[in-house]
């Protein structure tokens, strides 16, 4: 099997700060793979330096076999990564549809509407709420509802690979289950790999195939989730158990 | 009471002129939290390529276009070549950089075209059928002139993706990068129509108050105020202060404290506002995180 | 809140001697260098007066002139972290201050200076108090706007009367007092290096003293000096009256060299010349304003001869360069080669 994603000795700094210390990752095509580890763990800074934003990074980075460490973020996104990032990153000036729309901008640029509609139609498909409110200013959506319309506009862009960074992260326990039950059906319907970063390691461990471990910038443990889950020392620190 | 009128509609004529210009800064700000010190010497400098082209022969209208078009490249050109690198600076150094575009492009057109003052013809002509005992043709043609340009830019940042991309940049630029946009081009064209919308302000302030140097200073003066007053951050705000100003400028201006003084009122406008309600009539408010 | 000399801020702190509780051995022994290189420099300024001719003595005095200006200018941008695109309304007033009160009331030309020094410092008060919430660039408008609106103002038939209007007014030269062997330049420009001093001396104390140091607490953290107890607003506006004062005694002295005052030297390009003039000596530095007063006198009677409009392209060309490749300006030039040679010496 192919991986979507592979980095190898991934280091990462902000200014001369140095954060990640050398990290392998790899998201087999068409698996969700977990991010795991408490603040400050290094998991915010890995997913931005997969999209080379704000961090300085040396090591390689392949997204279907390609180097795009190097690139800039806007041609990461028009190769196919998704990035629903850290506070959603939601245009709140704008409706929502309208922030819908420009998730399609990475793949159509500035012309096509060619499939555009389709795609909308899908992601309120999976997402009925954000059909109510499309014409509502972004800004005035709750929680749950921005999470979901940041998800959606990575989906516009047609991605290879879903980027999401702590999507549960203050939103209510059952609007968290229901973005987790609407991930998987992404994963499986449309065939999108994701690698997802969680505080919340039980939902992480339970959507995900495999897992990573991450303490102070490096990868302490790795391997697939229930290995992961029966993990003594991460039942412990992160399960609660 | 007609002398009233009159006055009310020649603030909407002069108004508009402020309105375009207040819409230039605050396309820039929103983008760039940067207020374009420069952006009335630009329009002014734009005003003389006109001017240049028209007596090398051209047409109006022929010079009238190409001079939007020039200004979109000189001002797309500046942003990318003086203000982008300085996009990490302090703020109070890129005003000094903005003061420097001021004094250069005011230099730059006295050094090519001279200080005399000269004449800038007007495309509507005195007696055109639609010339009214209130208003000149002029007046009411720089009106319609205005309201064409700010209906296209409003149906273009509404209607078209390009515009959509832009003004995703201008909020947020972050964000605008994950899906894919690139802001930095989307900061040269924001510059660039800045520059064309200018061009076209200056176009139809020259006719009236004749084409020098020193043309826009004011003009700039009291498109800050109509800025401020809209709020600097909503273009719709920024048209609307522009006429606002246009109207209270004539209107004080002829029954309250004289016409020499006309700048001074619009000083007086722009501490008022800043003091009053710094948003404008419009804006959102600022919140500064510690 | 210790002055960071390496701060990324352009505007960095670089006071010019921190006197006061704890100085240690090094900051005492640099304040005794300082002082030993500012009595020689005053020597020199002294010793021009002998030297120099007429009309060079009157540029002199116009140097000192832009000099105090652009110490005002200092206090307010470089300490206190405001800028002001306007100060060319203060120089303004301050030149009207002494040209009315000479012309009208018939008084002394020495007692125009401090005359125009509270003048403007009540104006700068008052216009800088409202003003108090305006930060960064909205305070940058503000002040453009006084500057650009100050010609006309100045032009307004109510106030011709005391203005003079479009004309201006016209002022005697001051005479050597006592007898003295000096001609009127000669004294004039004495009397000005005097006031200079002082000047010097009085900035140089305010900014090391506590409030000098509330001043840069202001200019470094709004919100944290607020929440220490600093009364922003008083401090700011009262920064603003002292800037606008000094600015004013520059003007005063302006005024008298030239022996003329009228608005249409006080225009928006007055107070950009003062930008060039700290920009190039170096923000919020004492002695920058020296040389910052240097560029602009000079300068563009250079540049003019090339072309009319060929200074106002140089101080373009000047402010833009300088906030790419030398932002602390001279001075700031010179305190990097000052680090770069005590460098050398320590590895040997």
């Amino acid at each position: 099997m192919t991986s979507i994603l592979q980095t190898r000795g991934l280091r990462a700094s902000y200014g001369s700060t140095k954060v990640l210390h050398g990290i392998d990752i790899e998201v087999p095509e068409g698996s969700v793979v977990a991010l795991l580890g408490a603040n400050g763990a290094g998991k915010t800074t890995t997913l931005r330096a997969l999209c080379q934003m704000m961090v300085r990074t040396e090591g390689s980075i392949e997204l279907g076999g390609q180097r795009i460490d190097g690139r800039s973020t806007e041609q990461i996104a028009k190769a196919g990564v998704g990035h629903v990032p850290d506070g959603r990153g939601t245009f709140l000036g704008l409706t929502t549809e309208e922030n819908l729309r420009l998730g399609a901008y990475a793949r159509t640029g500035r012309n096509g509407r060619d499939g555009v509609d389709a795609d909308m139609a899908r992601v309120y498909d999976y997402f009925p709420r954000l059909f109510e409110r499309r014409a509502q200013q972004a800004g005035t959506l709750s929680g749950g509802e921005q999470q979901m319309l940041a998800i959606g506009r990575a989906l516009m862009g047609r991605p290879r690979l879903l980027l999401l960074d702590e999507p549960s992260f203050g939103l209510a326990p059952l609007i968290v289950k229901s973005i987790f039950e609407i991930m998987r059906r992404i994963n499986q319907e449309e065939r999108v790999s994701i690698l997802l970063v969680e505080q919340n390691a039980r939902l992480a461990l339970q959507l995900a195939d495999t897992a990573y471990l991450l303490e102070t910038g490096r990868v302490v443990l790795h391997g697939p989730s229930e290995d992961i889950r029966r993990n003594d020392a991460v039942r412990k620190a992160y399960l609660g158990e | 009471m007609e002398a009233f009128l009159h006055q009310l509609l020649a603030g909407l004529a002069t108004g508009g002129i402020y309105a375009s210009v207040a819409l230039a800064l605050v396309m820039i700000y929103q983008s760039t939290h940067h207020i374009n010190f420069a952006q009335g010497e630009m329009a002014m400098f734009s005003t003389f390529i006109a001017w240049s082209l028209m007596q090398a022969g051209l047409p109006y209208w022929a010079a009238f276009f190409a001079t939007i078009v020039l200004s979109f490249v000189l001002a797309a050109v500046v942003e990318f070549t003086v203000i982008r690198p300085m996009h990490d600076k302090p703020a109070l150094s890129v005003v000094v950089v903005f003061i420097g575009l001021l004094v250069i492009f005011h230099s730059m057109a006295g050094w090519l075209f001279g200080y005399t003052i000269k004449q800038f013809p007007s495309p509507f002509p005195s007696d055109a059928w639609f010339a009214t005992r209130m208003m000149s043709a002029h007046e009411l043609g720089a009106i319609g002139i205005t309201l064409v340009v700010l209906v296209l830019l409003f149906a273009f940042f509404r209607f078209t993706p390009l515009g959509l991309a832009m003004r995703a940049a201008a909020q947020n630029a972050a964000s605008s990068r994950l899906v894919g946009i690139n802001v930095g081009r989307m900061l040269m064209l924001g510059w660039g129509l800045a520059g064309a919308i200018g061009a076209v302000a200056g176009m139809m302030v020259a006719p009236v108050v004749f084409l020098d140097p020193n043309m826009m200073t004011g003009v700039l003066l009291y498109a800050f105020a109509g800025a401020l007053i809209g709020g600097i951050d909503s273009p719709l705000g920024a048209v609307l202060g522009g006429f606002i100003v246009g109207v209270l400028e004539n209107l004080i201006g002829t029954y309250v404290v004289g016409t020499e003084i006309k700048l001074s009122v619009a000083l007086v406008l722009i501490i008022g506002v800043l003091i009053v309600r710094p948003n404008g009539l419009m804006g959102r408010k600022l919140v500064t995180r510690v | 809140m210790s002055a960071n000399p390496t701060s990324s801020n352009t505007f960095a702190t670089l006071s010019a001697v921190t006197g006061g509780e704890g100085a240690t051995a090094t900051q005492r022994k640099a304040a005794r260098s300082h002082l030993l290189w500012a009595c020689v420099l005053i020597a020199l300024a002294v010793g021009i007066t002998f030297v120099a001719r007429g009309y060079q003595l009157f540029q002199a005095t116009m140097v000192l002139s832009y000099a105090v200006a652009l110490l005002g200018l200092n206090i307010l941008t470089g300490y206190n972290g405001q800028i002001s695109l306007g100060h060319g309304a203060f120089y303004a007033v301050g030149a009207y201050a002494a040209g009315i009160l000479m012309e009208h009331a018939g008084a002394p030309y020495w007692s125009t200076i401090p005359a125009a020094a509270v003048v403007c410092l009540v104006v700068g008060y008052l216009f800088g108090r409202p003003a108090l919430k305006l930060e960064g660039l909205y305070l940058a408008l503000a002040t453009f706007a006084l500057g650009v609106a100050m010609p006309q103002l100045l032009k307004h038939k109510h106030l011709e009367a005391w203005t003079g209007g479009v004309q201006g007014l016209v002022l005697m030269k001051p005479q050597a007092p006592f007898g003295l062997p000096l001609t009127d330049d000669q004294w004039f420009y004495l009397f000005s290096l005097f006031v200079t001093v002082v000047m010097f001396v009085i900035a140089h104390n305010l900014l090391s003293s506590g409030s000098g140091r509330a001043m840069r607490a202001i200019r470094d953290h709004a919100m944290a000096a607020e929440a220490m107890g600093v009364d922003n607003s008083h401090y700011k506006a009262m920064t603003f009256g002292v800037s606008a004062a000094f600015t004013g005694v520059g003007g005063a002295l302006s005024a008298i060299a030239v022996q003329f005052v009228a608005p249409d030297s006080f225009t928006l390009f007055l107070s950009i010349s003062l930008l060039v003039g700290i920009v190039v000596g170096g923000v919020g530095t004492l002695y920058g304003a020296i040389f910052g007063a240097l560029f602009i006198m000079f300068v563009p009677s250079l540049a003019e001869k090339v072309s009319k409009a060929a200074p106002w392209a140089v101080y373009g060309a000047v402010l833009i360069l300088f906030m790419f490749v030398m932002p602390g300006g001279v001075v700031g030039l010179l305190r990097k080669l000052q680090a770069f040679l005590a460098r050398r010496r320590r590895n040997g």
